[in-house]
């Protein structure tokens, strides 16, 4: 039996990750989003463990739904995206300073 | 196992906009460009049937139902009142910059009733997931809108940094979540409330507090996790950040009551200190950056920090007084901010975008009328008595005291004094300056005639607080 701490541990991981990735990237934005729904599964992954953990499904439930809401997310950022470089040719993060002050 | 029908009355006015939103976004897709008033039209009349439905229910008692998802209280009627009222007032500010523009589109009012509708989830959530879901799809709705003009080079990038800001955001509050969930093995913000108070869970609570306040943060827009704030405001199209700068406050602020005060009320000495920094920050920074700003819609932003920062200083001291103080913070700042948005939409006219400071410059000898309702709304941001927003500050600094942070209650007024500085100076670039710009208004009856109202209302509950204090009050007990 893989104790509960573990799975937190894991999640605490991929969550610092993706964090990480959000703040240091400066290069693309589609790496950008990646960053976001690895967030979103590291915390499904300590939903799930607590769920498990507690005996309680409600956790579960709630991942059901992260992962509706997560594929709502990713469709609108993609759509973000597409509109951008349509308005500038280019995804990089560093471009990204027309607005500033 | 058995299933037992939910009671739905409570629930009745999302219903009601679910239905209609759905309907509209239907219906627009039969209608062009000569028709599409009638969208508009569907649009205010979803939100006036709303809100007749919303204040039925004013003064009958809490009700809770879906198994204690959702509750309808007297606290959650007042707050989605006010938000349909300043959406009704964005969409009307909207719609005439929006047709000039040839951006009048069925979306924009069928994004906004669906952003209404997770403002009320949000304002009604009595659970973590009902929380989430709430502000997920106003959120979601926003960054649609902010991206609306899709010609524009500036909104896309501004939308682009509103969505990773705002999904890193909800990220956090979602681990706050789990953590939540792991410490007390519910979802139910009432469970919650009752582990807090009987001091269970320990370090996980705490761990999980940190995340849930700083994705709280990132929505109010809070210093250190501002930085989306200015871009969003200044790229976004006008009646957009008209939409994001008003009411989306007041859904703020039911979060923080729904999670902080209701669910983690019992953490409370350990959330104060967060807040505290929060509200520090925020009205240092958004008070001192805005005297650089030259773009009016990048100054408001700045300004919205530091109002948000008062907002925060209102729910810290975790007293009735304090939250009813901060709820008339909240709504008298969304009516603030949409007349403040309002009358950027006012000047503008096609090609011309009127967002600049040197704009405003002489509308004292152009326009007398909308100069003095501008200088009302100055006054209002900055607290200058009678306006609404010299009660606003009043109350809260009033709760501060009452909970002995003396000390941040002068932090707080310095730092408003210093704010005072840049509103005058567009009152003092109003009347005296010479213009620039002598071409008349081209502003529509309908939107001289609100935006008027919208200023002079302001007047009023400045001269008669009472009754809206009252409201507050009532509305928290006290």
């Amino acid at each position: 039996m893989i104790p509960l701490s573990n799975y937190l541990v894991v999640g605490a991981v991929l969550f610092g990750l993706s964090m990480a990735g959000i703040v240091l990237n400066r290069k693309n934005i589609i790496v950008l989003l990646m960053c976001v729904e690895l967030m979103l599964l590291a915390v499904n992954t300590n939903f799930i463990a607590f769920s498990r953990y507690l005996g309680d499904t409600a956790g579960q439930v709630f991942v059901f739904f992260i992962l509706t809401v997560a594929a709502a997310e990713a469709a609108i950022g993609l759509a973000i995206l597409v509109v951008l470089f349509r308005n500038r040719r280019t995804i990089n993060v560093e471009d990204l300073d027309e607005l500033k002050g | 196992m058995s299933f037992e029908v939910p009671q739905f009355s409570p629930a009745l006015p999302e219903m009601f906009v679910l239905a209609m939103a759905c309907l509209v976004l239907v219906l627009d897709l039969f209608l062009n460009d000569r028709t599409r008033v009638v969208t508009y039209l569907l649009s205010q009349a979803t939100l006036v049937g709303a809100a007749v439905l919303s204040l039925g229910q004013y003064g009958a008692g809490t009700a809770v139902t879906f198994s204690g998802m959702f509750v309808a209280d007297d606290v959650g009627h007042v707050l989605k009142a006010f938000i349909y009222l300043t959406v009704f007032l964005a969409f009307l500010y909207s719609r005439d910059y929006l047709r000039v523009r040839e951006l009048l589109r069925g979306e924009f009012f069928v994004l906004g009733l669906f952003a209404v509708l997770g403002m009320m989830v949000m304002i009604s959530a009595r659970n973590l997931l009902l929380v989430y879901l709430g502000l997920e799809l106003l959120s979601l709705s926003l960054y649609a809108l902010v991206a609306f003009n899709r010609d524009s080079s500036q909104a896309s990038e501004a939308a682009m940094k509103y969505f990773v800001t705002g999904a890193l955001a909800s990220g956090m509050l979602l681990y706050g979540m789990s953590m939540l969930y792991g410490a007390t093995g519910s979802l139910d913000l009432a469970r919650v409330a009752e582990s807090t108070a009987a001091g269970e869970g320990g370090l996980v609570f705490q761990f999980g507090l940190v995340f849930l306040v700083v994705g709280i943060g990132f929505k109010f827009g809070a210093v250190p996790f501002h930085m989306w704030v200015p871009d969003v405001y200044e790229g976004a199209p006008t009646p957009v950040t008209l939409f994001v700068g008003s009411a989306p406050k007041v859904a703020a602020f039911a979060m923080v009551i729904r999670l902080l005060a209701e669910g983690l009320g019992g953490l409370q000495p350990h959330w104060e200190g967060l807040l505290v920094v929060l509200v520090i920050l925020s009205l240092a920074v958004g008070n001192v950056i805005a005297i650089a700003q030259t773009n009016l819609k990048r100054m408001l932003a700045y300004s919205t920090i530091s109002h948000m920062g008062f907002l925060l200083l209102g729910v810290l001291s975790g007293t009735a007084m304090g939250y009813s103080a901060a709820m008339f913070y909240a709504v008298t700042y969304a009516l603030t901010a949409a007349g403040g948005f309002g009358m950027i939409i006012l000047l503008s006219r096609n090609g011309f975008e009127a967002d600049r400071l040197e704009d405003f410059r002489g509308l004292g000898a152009r326009s007398p009328w909308f100069a003095f309702i501008m200088l009302v709304l100055m006054f209002s941001m900055a607290g200058v008595p009678p306006t609404v927003g010299f009660y606003a500050k009043l109350a809260v600094l009033q709760a501060a005291v009452g909970a002995d942070l003396v000390w941040l209650a002068v932090v707080a007024v310095v730092f408003s004094v210093i704010g005072a500085f840049y509103y005058l100076r567009v009152v003092r670039l109003m009347y005296f300056e010479p213009a620039q710009d002598a071409a008349p208004l081209e502003a529509g009856g309908d939107l001289r005639l609100v935006i008027s109202a919208n200023g002079l209302a302001l007047l009023a509950l400045g001269i008669f607080p009472g009754a809206l204090f009252a409201v507050c009050n009532s509305a928290f007990g006290l």
